[in-house]
């Protein structure tokens, strides 16, 4: 069975990228636009990974995360955040908070893709 | 006439006249009588002489006592009176007493009711005074927080360029820069030390002429520092509440304030560059991944649709697009930083030609016409640097090419002015004429650490040289930014600027003691001092012993200023002898690296500059110093005093006049004694200390202390 992913973005312009092709992966992929839709879409999909930008409108990715590690049914839910900022204390603070994977704008598709993988297709 | 005397010409008055009277009886009764009538008469007389006598002394006694009475009822009480009303001028608490008539008595009561209402009123100015005072002291006091804890540099100066108040601030941007310790600020020393005179001059003149509240220049310190100063003018007392009424407030300075800020660290950090690099680079993140995005699956996917294909076109060229225009918006914000790094003023471009001319006729004895001058050109420019730049260019074109006839023309050129400095006949190679661009900038011994090329970027302009062999002549040309016409400025706002500042400047600092006497006739009290020590290597500076260390601190205004003082420690250069080592507890070790007495000395006297020399045994400090003149070529030859020759003045009677002993006599406590600045301090209070006793032995001015110190016995001691 095909595994869901949830993208969390504002930007319709990486968006796009990104369901394109996690779709050619073929995963199913929900789209949210900002946190409080990626919280309620999660809720209700139960995807297997979120892929969350940091700078987001309403609750931003950080605060997302933790709300989500927080919640016990979550607890197999990959998490990966994307930032523009990149910053090392940025970074930490995002793991620290839960995350599985940080990556940084611009990132490499196929690394992308390669990151995904490893996450989600392990079994 | 006393009283008394009066008494006693009244009785005798009286008395004279009853006797006259009773003469005047005898003769009117004797005259006219027969020879038997007057043998009748006389019988009859030497029969009631006895009796008439008694009545003629009874008479003359009653009189005395009426007049007696009479005098303590009406003379005495007003004299007493008098004598209570000059008392109450002394004491105004007493009253008069109440005595005499009942006319005086009532004149005594308004006197009294007087001097009660007179009393009161002292009483209440003295609590209005106190009150003042009380609230001057306050303010002083939230003024005294307020500058040590400002992160600017605050120096006020009187008119003269004395500073008469500087914040910790300024001491550390100073000390720093100086690498000299406080050498050049200090209270009461020159501002000018610090800035070029003409700087401050320059801003002054401006502010007067354009009636802004400050102005702000640009200043190069010694060690490269850049500080960014602004002048404010301080109004005369009562001249602020004027200042709109729109007479000249170019008069009526009583000093003004310089705040000072280091520009150094956001010059070589570039720290306004970093962050402007940093946003870039964090907003074009995003964008960038979109476009990489966009990008790869584009080329990872050539097989997806028609449709796919068109929307990730789009998204290629949105971002693009957005990428671009950021990076044009950066490097126009990028160009605003680089313009206010320098405080570039809007100032009429005719005003900064005027201000060139009278330079230019100032230090180079130049005349300069004004060719053609467009009265409406406004400059965003640093004027004084300008002026720097251009009287450079006029001296040199004088000096190396005797040309005279110099001219100078403003024109505009859209967004930019032409300011030209033009001269005929001589044309020089371009290559040397623009080599001077380059040079430090030179004129009449002046020299700023600036290039013209410096000048030309700071203003944002550009500056070549140019021939023009039609009409045979050749200028320097400034191309500057034009600033846009200057009318629309209201001119309440300026007025606005000039009241609104607040009012911590009641204090009496203003006060100029610069009385153009001659040093002997000016007063110790009003005198700056250096009181110094100095720590030897022995007592023979004949024979080879040498300063190790000097301390000194100064007195100004009556005051003890120790955290203005100076100590170094001083390589001999030659050994230390062990005995001295005991006295002072200086080793070798610490005098190792530390500078020798030809580079001290310079500091040190740039130190004392302007003020009276102190010492104990003066003499002894002074050889040491003289010993040095024909090697270093410093002369001390401010005038010195000596507290061991005062003493002795002061008191002939004792016998020792050792540091200890005076110190003990005029109760300073001694602490630290055998450091040159620890000696220097004890000094410096033994010092103040005998100010008042010499003014009281009539010692009062610099001359009369010095003619003092020569008649002292102990003066003849020579080392």
């Amino acid at each position: 069975m095909a595994k869901t992913i949830l993208i969390a973005d504002d930007e319709p312009n990486i968006v796009i990228s990104l369901e394109f092709l996690l779709k050619r992966e073929g995963y199913e992929v929900v789209v949210a636009h900002d946190g409080m839709q990626a919280l309620e879409r999660i809720r209700e999909r139960r995807p297997d990974l979120a892929i969350l930008d940091v700078m987001m409108p309403h609750r931003n990715g950080l605060e997302v995360c933790q709300d989500l590690r927080q919640d016990p049914q979550f607890k197999d839910l990959r998490i990966m955040m994307l930032t523009a900022k990149g910053r090392d204390t940025e970074v930490s603070k995002g793991l620290a908070l839960g995350a599985d994977v940080y990556m940084t704008k611009p990132f490499a598709t196929r690394e992308l893709i390669a990151k995904v993988k490893a996450l989600i297709d392990k079994e | 006439m006393s009283s008394r005397a009066k008494l006693v010409v009244a009785v005798a008055i009286a008395s004279t006249f009853m006797l006259a009277v009773l003469a005047a009886a005898g003769f009117v009764a004797g005259s006219g009588l027969e020879g038997q009538e007057q043998a009748v008469l006389a019988a009859v007389l030497e029969r009631r002489l006895g009796a008439v006598l008694m009545i003629v002394f009874v008479a003359c006694v009653f009189l005395f006592l009426m007049l007696r009475a009479a005098y303590e009822f009406l003379v005495l009480p007003p004299a007493r009176a008098a004598e209570e009303a000059k008392a109450m001028l002394e004491e105004p608490a007493t009253r008069l007493t109440a005595q005499g008539t009942t006319e005086l008595q009532d004149l005594i009561a308004g006197v009294n009711r007087l001097a009660a209402r007179h009393e009161a009123r002292d009483v209440e100015i003295e609590a209005r005074i106190r009150a003042a005072n009380a609230a001057a002291e306050a303010d002083r006091n939230r003024f005294a927080v307020l500058m040590s804890e400002l992160a600017q540099g605050v120096i006020v100066c009187n008119m003269d360029g004395r500073v008469l108040l500087y914040n910790r601030r300024a001491r550390a941007l100073f000390a720093d820069a100086s690498g000299q310790g406080m050498a050049v600020l200090g209270l009461g020393r020159s501002i000018y030390g610090i800035f070029d005179r003409h700087l401050i001059a320059y801003a002054l003149e401006n502010i007067t002429g354009r009636r802004t509240a400050h102005r702000h220049f640009v200043a190069a310190t010694g060690a490269g520092r850049l500080l960014r100063v602004l002048v404010a003018p301080i109004p005369e007392a009562g001249e602020a509440a004027e200042s709109g009424t729109g007479t000249d407030t170019g008069r009526g300075f009583s000093g003004y304030m310089t705040m000072i800020e280091d520009m150094t660290e956001t010059f070589d950090s570039e720290s306004t560059r970093d962050q402007l690099l940093q946003d870039l680079t964090e907003s074009s993140r995003g964008p960038v991944g979109n476009l990489r995005a966009a990008a790869e699956t584009l080329y990872d996917y050539a097989d997806m649709s028609a449709e796919d294909h068109q929307r990730f076109l789009a998204v290629v060229r949105d971002e693009a697009e957005g990428i671009a225009g950021r990076g044009e918006a950066a490097a126009r914000k990028y160009a605003a930083v680089l313009k206010s790094r320098w405080p570039l003023e809007e100032m009429l471009g005719s005003d900064l030609l005027t201000a060139a001319r009278r330079r230019i006729a100032d230090r180079c004895a130049l005349e300069v016409s004004l060719e053609e001058v467009d009265a409406d050109v406004w400059l965003k420019v640093d004027g004084f640097s300008l002026l720097q730049a251009m009287t450079y260019f006029a001296a040199r074109l004088h000096s190396e090419y005797r040309i005279r006839d110099l001219r100078l023309r403003l024109t505009r050129d859209g967004a930019m002015a032409h300011m030209d400095l033009i001269w005929s006949g001589v044309f020089m190679s371009t290559e040397t004429v623009m080599q001077w661009e380059l040079d430090p900038m030179t004129v009449a011994g002046e020299s700023s650490p600036l290039t013209v090329r410096d000048v030309v970027e700071r203003n944002g302009g550009e500056v070549w040289f140019q021939r023009d062999h039609a009409s045979y002549r050749a200028f320097f040309r400034f191309l500057l930014p034009a600033a846009s016409s200057q009318q629309n400025s209201p001119p309440g706002a300026v007025t606005a600027a000039m009241d609104s500042r607040p009012e911590f400047y009641d204090f009496d600092l203003f006060k100029d003691d610069e009385l153009g006497l001659a040093q002997d006739d000016r007063l110790l009290a009003q005198l700056d001092y250096t009181v110094f020590d100095t720590e030897t290597t022995g007592l023979e500076p004949s024979e080879g012993d040498e300063i190790i260390q000097i301390g000194a601190v100064r007195i100004v205004n009556r005051r003890l200023l120790r955290h203005e003082a100076y100590e170094q420690l001083i390589d001999p250069q030659r050994s230390l002898p062990p005995q001295s080592v005991k006295i002072h507890g200086i080793t070798a070790d610490m005098l190792a690296g530390q500078p020798p007495i030809g580079q001290v000395l310079p500091i040190f006297r740039a130190f004392v500059a302007d003020t009276v020399l102190v010492a104990h045994n003066a003499a002894f400090d002074m050889r040491f110093l003289e010993l040095k003149e024909a090697a270093t070529g410093i002369r001390f030859d401010r005038p010195v005093l000596d507290t061991f020759l005062l003493s002795a003045a002061l008191f002939p009677n004792q016998e020792t006049h050792r540091l200890e002993a005076i110190a003990e006599r005029l109760g300073v406590s001694v602490m630290g004694r055998h450091t040159a600045v620890g000696d220097a301090i004890v000094t410096a209070e033994v010092f103040l200390k005998m100010m008042p006793l010499l003014a009281e032995k009539g010692i009062r001015t610099l001359g009369e202390a010095r003619a003092a110190s020569e008649k002292t016995y102990h003066a003849r001691i020579k080392y």
